[in-house]
């Protein structure tokens, strides 16, 4: 038997180059990028999850790294930079409380209803459970600073942005989009007008509209002052100037919705459109029934994608209020460039790591949630 | 302005005015140079082609936003990145830089140089800017003192006297604000101070602090209790200063509270402040046609003060006598405060021999006389007057345009400022910019916006000071704090 085998094994021919790299093809042609990945991506990641644990110190020819465990991550949740990171709480009145009992019920009947669904995993169940946890912990801390005579941290700040802005950004430029699928004249023309904001800079746009916003420089500052509020000014109250960094990005981004959207619209189904128009069914029933499946899973992507981006705004704020009045403007990315710009590179990357816990979790939740039961919509 | 100033460069490089450089003796060298970008960019950048004309050497100028260029610096230098060769920046952020060992001492290039004229140079700039531990590490290219600028017509026209406390300025700043100032048919602002987060603000604060905490000399120190480090915040002249910040708000333009220097000075320009604090910048600008309204209109003074002082053991204020106020003038107290402390220039210690080289010949260009006397007349420079002889009235001072009564008032001011003898020094102590950029700019910027009130604010910039001094080393930073102010 023994010798057998031998010679079977003996008498397989031995592959060639050609064999051996075409087995290998596959491998060599993604090496570079994983190496790629690897420096440029999962290195810096692990090298900031050291720093986020440490404290950066100079010393003489150079630099000291001290490890000190969580300080950094208890300091913005609990400590001295509890205010900054978190915000500082306000006591709850009936109507807070009613907030909080409104998101825990619609939360638990979500998880209940997981539960008595048939496909429940263990994954499933630790991932509904993280998910639910953080979303639980972003309505407490929001109901706290908003809801209350409290003041928003950068988190809150920071999640007003993302879900106002990327609502909004979504409205208008579907709303844009469907104009555009319109067969008018010059619609072209509308196209590109409409894209023309993605292009410039997000620091050329912050520029530009504290140009615009200017009190008493700006354009607009002679027609404010025929309004009888030229002793009034956005950028000394905390709304206001949160609108003003909401409408400068709102102008940035729709354009993306926008021509994202009007791409899906005009793939959509044409014959079940005329179909259904013959049939004598609405613009509203036609959105409905047949525009809005179509679009679903691009539209869920297009937001997806826009909400990752949201989360890292810090352009705008910079620019145009250098994070004030106060901490009103101030996006988690921004807190985490003024820690850094000050070599306090462990605050920096504690809070960078909050920014990426945050915003994994909302928008894998967002995927599970939105996403994917978009795609069984349009199946 | 510009062409002035081009033509002005074009003669003193045709002359070889200044010229201790040898022509060629650069070829080929090429100096990254980082500062602000803005005011002080405009002199190096203009003035690096007449460098390369005379020595060969090219000067590449990177300029990057004023809150960025700690960091840039010192990461590019920590990093051993190492592609800034040399940098003009805040002569307090000197401490960290040495204490990497990144900058290159000049003590022996400056005492070779005798084109620098070092004995022009004022004292205070001199000796405390350029120095740490005796060691000279910074070329003086600016020389900054905060003062206060005031129109001077409409107080005339008022009868109102010069504010020389807190209190009056506000009362003077009441009293004007919402007048047509410029004649342009809209109601003008009262006061004008730069109060936005993360930008040059947080000096403004320590104008009217120190000047109630501070009283008997310079070595006594206007932030911290020399004795143990406990920062001087939790007292009654913190809260006076706070509720200054506070009513002033009220008789400023509206975005007061987003407004930086660069958006004040063409403010009292144009003719739309009655009062305004500032360093030197506005009196050059001040004097050109081409920017100002306010020509022979206006005048400077030291920074106001105050007639109670704070006694560091109660934290309470007290009425100022002789005692506790050596140095007060007709009973007021003034703290003038040598705010950042002039813009030089220092060397990376790890840039290539003949590129130090360079670097030290190109600082030593823009700190000539020749240079310099030209820079430091002219607003959009960002260069303010340094050098003694450029302290009094003379030819230079008349071609900038200021007349001889401006110059008294303005040069005046500077002089009474250097030479006050309760002159506060900024801080100087490891990582000052968290302490002042981070924490006190935070805490200012929530109190001016509402979100906390004053008591929240003093525990807030004390709190987070005595964080930093446990973080750093309370021993440690008591030790330098002493050192720079000169304390015994």
């Amino acid at each position: 038997m023994t010798a057998f085998a031998d010679t079977a094994i003996d008498s397989v021919p031995r592959p060639g180059l050609g064999e051996r790299l075409d087995r290998y093809a596959g491998r060599l042609m993604v090496l570079p990028a994983v190496i790629i990945l690897l420096c440029f991506a999962i290195f810096p990641l692990i090298i900031s999850a050291y720093l986020a644990l440490s404290r950066f110190a100079l010393a003489p020819g150079g630099f000291t790294l001290k490890f000190i465990g969580l300080s950094n991550f208890r300091k913005l949740l609990s400590g001295s930079q509890q205010y900054h990171f978190l915000g500082t709480f306000g006591a709850f009145g009936p109507a807070a409380w009613g907030l909080v009992a409104l998101a825990a019920i619609a939360l638990l009947y979500c998880m209940a209803r997981y539960l008595r669904g048939g496909s429940v995993t263990a994954v499933g169940i630790v991932g509904r459970l993280i998910a639910v946890s953080l979303t639980m912990g972003l309505v407490l801390v929001s109901v706290a600073t908003l809801a209350t005579s409290g003041v928003p941290g950068t988190l809150v700040t920071t999640l007003l942005y993302v879900v106002i802005g990327v609502t909004v950004q979504f409205l208008l430029g579907l709303g844009l989009a469907l104009l555009c699928a319109q067969p008018i004249r010059g619609r072209n023309f509308f196209r590109v007008l409409y894209f023309v904001p993605l292009m410039v800079t997000p620091v050329g746009i912050a520029y530009t509209f504290r140009m615009l916003a200017d009190m008493q420089k700006g354009p607009f500052a002679p027609i404010v002052r025929s309004f009888g509020v030229g002793e009034w000014s956005w950028a000394t109250e905390a709304w206001s100037a949160r609108l003003m960094v909401l409408v400068g990005d709102t102008w940035q981004w729709t354009p993306f919705m926008f021509i994202v959207l009007l791409a899906a619209i005009e793939n959509q189904p044409r014959d079940q459109v005329e179909a259904a128009r013959i049939d004598g069914a609405s613009s509203l029933q036609i959105f409905r029934d047949i525009t809005w499946p179509a679009i679903a899973p691009v539209a869920g992507t297009v937001v997806l994608i826009r909400l990752i981006e949201a989360f890292k705004i810090i352009d705008l704020p910079n620019v145009l209020t250098g994070g004030g009045p106060g901490l009103a403007t101030e996006s988690m990315t921004l807190h985490a460039f003024i820690a850094w710009r000050t070599q306090d590179l462990g605050a920096s990357a504690a809070v960078g790591y909050m920014l990426l816990f945050v915003s994994t979790v909302v928008c894998i939740t967002f995927f599970n949630f939105v996403v994917r039961p978009s795609r069984r919509l349009e199946s | 302005m510009r062409h002035l100033l081009a033509g002005a460069s074009a003669l003193c490089l045709l002359g070889g005015m200044g010229m201790a450089q040898a022509a060629g003796e650069f070829d080929g060298v090429t100096v990254n140079v980082m500062t602000q970008t803005g005011a002080i960019q405009e002199p190096l950048q203009r003035r690096a082609p007449e460098f390369e004309a005379l020595t060969g050497a090219k000067i590449n100028v990177i300029a990057v936003p004023f809150s960025d260029l700690y960091q840039k610096v010192l990461t590019d230098w920590a990093s051993g990145t190492n592609s800034v060769d040399a940098a003009v920046f805040a002569p307090q952020w000197m401490v960290d830089y040495i204490a990497g060992g990144y900058l290159e001492n000049l003590t022996a290039r400056v005492e070779a140089d005798e084109a620098i004229e070092q004995d022009d140079v004022g004292a205070f700039f001199r000796d405390f800017s350029e120095k740490y531990e005796g060691d000279i590490y910074m070329i003086t290219l600016d020389g900054d003192f905060h003062m206060m600028y005031y129109r001077k017509d409409l107080l005339d026209e008022a009868g109102l006297a010069v504010p020389r406390t807190w209190d009056e300025y506000l009362e003077v700043a009441k009293a004007l604000h919402g007048k047509d100032m410029n004649g342009d048919g809209t109601p003008d602002f009262g006061s004008c101070i730069a109060k936005k987060r993360n930008a040059q603000s947080y000096w403004f604060v320590m104008d009217v602090v120190g000047s109630m905490t501070q009283s008997k000399g310079t070595s006594q120190g206007a932030f911290f209790n020399t004795a143990d480090m406990t920062p001087l915040v939790d007292n009654e002249g913190f809260r006076k200063a706070l509720d200054f910040l506070s009513e002033s708000t009220q008789y400023g333009p509206p975005d007061e509270l987003n407004l930086d220097v660069s958006d004040t000075r063409p403010l009292f320009a144009s003719g739309r402040c009655a009062l305004n604090l500032d360093w030197g910048d506005v009196g050059t600008i001040s004097i050109d046609p081409a920017n100002s309204k306010v020509i022979g209109k206006w005048g400077a003074s030291i920074m106001p003060g105050s007639t109670e002082v704070v006694n560091w053991e109660t934290g309470e204020l007290e009425a100022c006598t002789p005692d506790n106020c050596p140095h007060a003038i007709d009973g007021v107290n003034h703290a003038p405060f040598a705010a950042f402390g002039g813009w030089g220039g220092g060397i990376n210690a790890a840039a290539d021999d003949k590129v130090k080289e360079a670097a030290f010949a190109y600082f030593s260009y823009m700190t000539q006389p020749a240079q310099s006397n030209q820079d430091v007349t002219v607003g959009i420079t960002g260069f303010n007057p340094y050098r003694t002889s450029q302290l009094t009235y003379s030819d230079l001072w008349k071609n900038a345009g200021m007349s001889e009564e401006e110059a008294e008032v303005y040069l005046g001011a500077i002089n009474d400022s250097m030479n006050s003898p309760n002159m506060i020094l900024d801080l100087r102590i490891p990582q000052n910019q968290k302490y002042q950029q981070v924490v006190l700019d935070e805490a200012i910027s929530r109190f001016l916006a509402g979100e906390i009130d004053k008591e929240a604010t003093v525990q807030a910039v004390a709190g987070g000071w005595n964080e930093l001094n446990d973080e750093i080393g309370v021993d440690e930073q008591l030790e330098i704090y002493r050192a720079t102010i000169g304390a015994n």
